[in-house]
């Protein structure tokens, strides 16, 4: 066997132009479909990291009525029969493996009744959060300061915000120490955070839209225990969990919702916890856009099986020239499987050696792809190493006729030939 | 005996036409024994050799190689008894040109599936016993045509059959290469390896101890053919000098022209 491999080696370097020529075929298909499954790759890679958001991998768990999120904007909104997270839940889903922290909080969908002296700000959500909160989502401190233990126990009307709501509410003033009025309350503003590893939502459709407008006109951030001074309710909450990693986002969502809706039964309008998919959706899009690219992987293929007749084509000339060299071996005692063997080895070694080109040609071509045309490119190992294995097949089954001719040449009429 | 070979008849069927070749062909050769086999062109001794040979078949007829039947065998048995019981020298030399003339020697070796140290040992040293230790890694185009003969010889020998088929080793030869491979023949000879031979020069025919002649596919016994060791000897003698006189007077010849020329 290695004796075979080492001669077909030697085979294929004593013809070099003929044996590249061979290979081509192979090379520019292999060449072909590497480049595409790297664009495929870089594509699906940039989707993934821009939607489900580089290395934050949180999870929104939200209350959902037939498959919508629950948007609460006034005491008529609630959903009845759902009670607040406690302690105990949140210990329970903290202690999944594959959840790395949790947080429960507030929120409402706020229209207006926010003021700070004359400017006013509509259309905006507020959280009432806990200690967890800013860890699990990364948000960091702009400036002022965070909550402290105080502000989360002692009801104290303290207010965080964002930097789009500072922005908006503020419009260049320092808002930290100022006061602002949420429905006739007062709160001071002790500071500004933002979120550090946010992702950019990549919006298509409306239920994108709702699942990422969250932070429409700015963020509000109270203490959870001031809640009720500003609605007067306790409510039920929503629940935000940081997953170990990317791909246990889905898993760890799935079993957070479940440990969730165990905690009541009766809720109306078929209100249960809903993790949100990110994922899913990742997928979906890729597979969209694999479709599309399975068409031009076919024609890549067509490319290929081009190559393999040429292989084929070449490998019969072959035996003819080297029939002589057949019927010897035949005569000194090489049984049929033997030069069966060596011609099937040989062309195998052939294309895989034009699948190895053809990979190598294919980083090379995705490389300049991504340097012309910005399209981000991955090389997918696997992909290559099927694609070597690939070519090696072409080889063994277009080798297979020429060998078999080889290997049924009759010695007497082979040595008769000069 | 290690041939036996029993009312062969051989015939080629070429579409319409039946061309017979071999006629109740019988030949048998005992342990050690040195065959030549002589006749003229057509008249179907590499036809005989290739059926000795295990390469082709007999339309009829009886062979039998140490005593055992091989022509009810399969195509992997008689692969194997070539590759095992016999040694093939060709008049071409059949030599690949790509590979040294240790990978030649080798060859057998490699489908009798001995390891490629032994191999290499294995092949150098019958290439030493036939005179090329200084050319084993030399290419069939790097080497004269004695030298590729011997070279093919010693791949004939390499997996030490006991039986040394040679169709012409000396076609392509001058005669001073020719009387060496004889030499060498004679030498496996003595050794005990059984040789058959066809040649068309009766000088070489007369190396063997037993000629046989085939006219038309039809086989007869040389009674007078039998040449002993001294008698052998002495017709080396004689063509030497013979050579020896050729190139005097071949010499003399030139000197006389030059002298006209002058
Ligand atoms: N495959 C074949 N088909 C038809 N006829 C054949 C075939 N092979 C050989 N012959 C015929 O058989 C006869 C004997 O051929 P063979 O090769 O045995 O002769 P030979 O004695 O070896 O001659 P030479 O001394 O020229 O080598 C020839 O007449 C040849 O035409
Ligand atoms: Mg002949």
């Amino acid at each position: 066997m290695l004796e075979n491999v080492r001669l077909a080696f030697q085979g294929i370097w004593s013809h070099k132009m003929r044996s590249f020529l061979t290979m081509l075929g192979i090379i520019i298909g292999i060449a072909a479909i590497i480049s595409i499954v790297s664009t495929i790759q870089g594509t699906n890679n940039a989707l993934r990291d821009r939607l489900v958001g580089s290395g934050n991998n949180t999870v929104k768990v939200n209350l959902s009525s037939g498959g919508m999120d629950i948007t609460i904007y006034d005491s008529s909104s609630i959903p009845e029969g759902v009670p607040m997270v406690s302690e105990e839940t949140l210990a329970k889903i903290q202690s999944l493996s594959n959840v790395s922290s949790v947080t429960a909080y507030n929120t409402r969908f706020v229209s207006d009744g926010v003021f700070y002296k004359s400017s006013s700000l509509t259309e905006f959500n507020i959280h009432g959060i806990d200690a967890n909160f800013f860890k699990t989502l990364d948000y960091r401190v702009k400036s002022g300061r965070t909550f402290l233990r105080d502000d989360y126990t002692n009801f104290r009307k303290v207010l965080i915000i964002d930097q789009t709501a500072s922005a908006n509410l503020f419009r260049g003033e320092n808002p930290i120490g100022q006061t602002v009025d949420i429905n006739k309350q007062p709160f001071t503003v002790v500071g500004v955070v933002y979120q550090v590893s946010s992702y950019t939502p990549n919006i298509q459709n409306l239920d994108d839209y709702y699942t990422n407008s969250d932070n429409s006109n700015g963020l509000f951030f109270v203490p959870k225990a001031s809640w009720p001074i500003i609605f007067n309710y306790d409510e039920p909450e929503n629940v935000i969990i940081k997953a170990s990693s990317t791909d246990d986002m889905t898993n760890a969502g799935t079993a957070t919702a479940s440990i969730l809706n165990s905690t009541f039964s009766n809720a109306s309008d078929n209100v249960v916890y809903q993790a949100q998919d990110l994922l899913g959706i990742v997928k979906q899009q890729q597979e969209l856009s694999n479709t599309t690219n399975m068409q031009l992987i076919w024609i890549a293929g067509i490319s290929l099986l081009v190559g393999g007749i040429g292989v084929m084509n070449i490998m019969l000339v072959s035996v003819t020239e080297r029939t002589s060299e057949i019927g010897l071996k035949k005569a000194i005692g090489a049984r049929k499987g033997v030069i069966l063997g060596q011609f099937l080895t040989e062309a195998a070694v052939l294309t895989s050696m034009g699948g190895l080109l053809g990979v190598g040609a294919g980083i090379a071509m995705s490389q300049l792809i991504h340097r012309f045309s910005g399209i981000p490119v991955a090389i997918n190992i696997p992909a290559a190493v099927v694609a070597v294995l690939f070519s090696m097949a072409i080889g063994i089954v277009f080798g297979l006729l020429p060998s078999v001719k080889a290997s049924n040449l009759d010695p007497i009429e082979a040595l008769r030939r000069e | 005996m290690i041939l036996k070979l029993d009312h062969i008849y051989k015939d080629y069927n070429t579409g319409k036409l039946v061309v017979p070749v071999l006629h109740d062909v019988s030949l048998h050769v005992e342990e050690g024994e040195y065959v030549a086999i002589m006749g003229p062109s057509g008249s179907g001794k590499s036809t005989l050799m290739n059926i000795i040979g295990c390469l082709d078949r007999p339309t009829s007829g009886s062979y039998e190689l140490n005593g055992e039947n091989v022509l009810n065998k399969d195509d992997r048995s008689m692969a194997e008894i070539r590759l095992r019981n016999l040694g093939f020298v060709f008049q071409n030399f059949q030599l690949l040109p790509k590979q040294s003339a240790l990978e030649n020697v080798a060859l057998p070796l490699v489908y009798a599936g001995v390891r490629r140290r032994e191999r290499q040992r294995r092949a150098a040293e019958a290439l030493t016993s036939v005179g090329l230790q200084d050319r084993m890694n030399f290419q069939p185009s790097q080497l004269s045509g004695g030298q590729k003969q011997r070279v093919a010889i010693a791949r004939a020998m390499v997996n030490k059959p006991r039986l040394l088929l040679a169709d012409e080793p000396t076609g392509a030869l001058d005669s001073h290469s020719s009387i060496e491979l004889m030499k060498l023949f004679q030498r496996l000879n003595d050794d005990g390896v059984t040789i058959v031979m066809i040649t068309h020069s009766p000088d070489i025919a007369a190396y063997a101890r037993r000629t046989c002649d085939i006219f038309d596919g039809v086989i007869s016994e040389r009674r007078s053919g039998h040449i002993n060791a001294a008698q052998r000897a002495e017709k080396e003698a004689e063509e030497e000098a013979e050579r020896a006189l050729a190139r005097m007077r071949q010499a003399s010849r030139r000197r006389e022209q030059t002298g006209g020329l002058a």
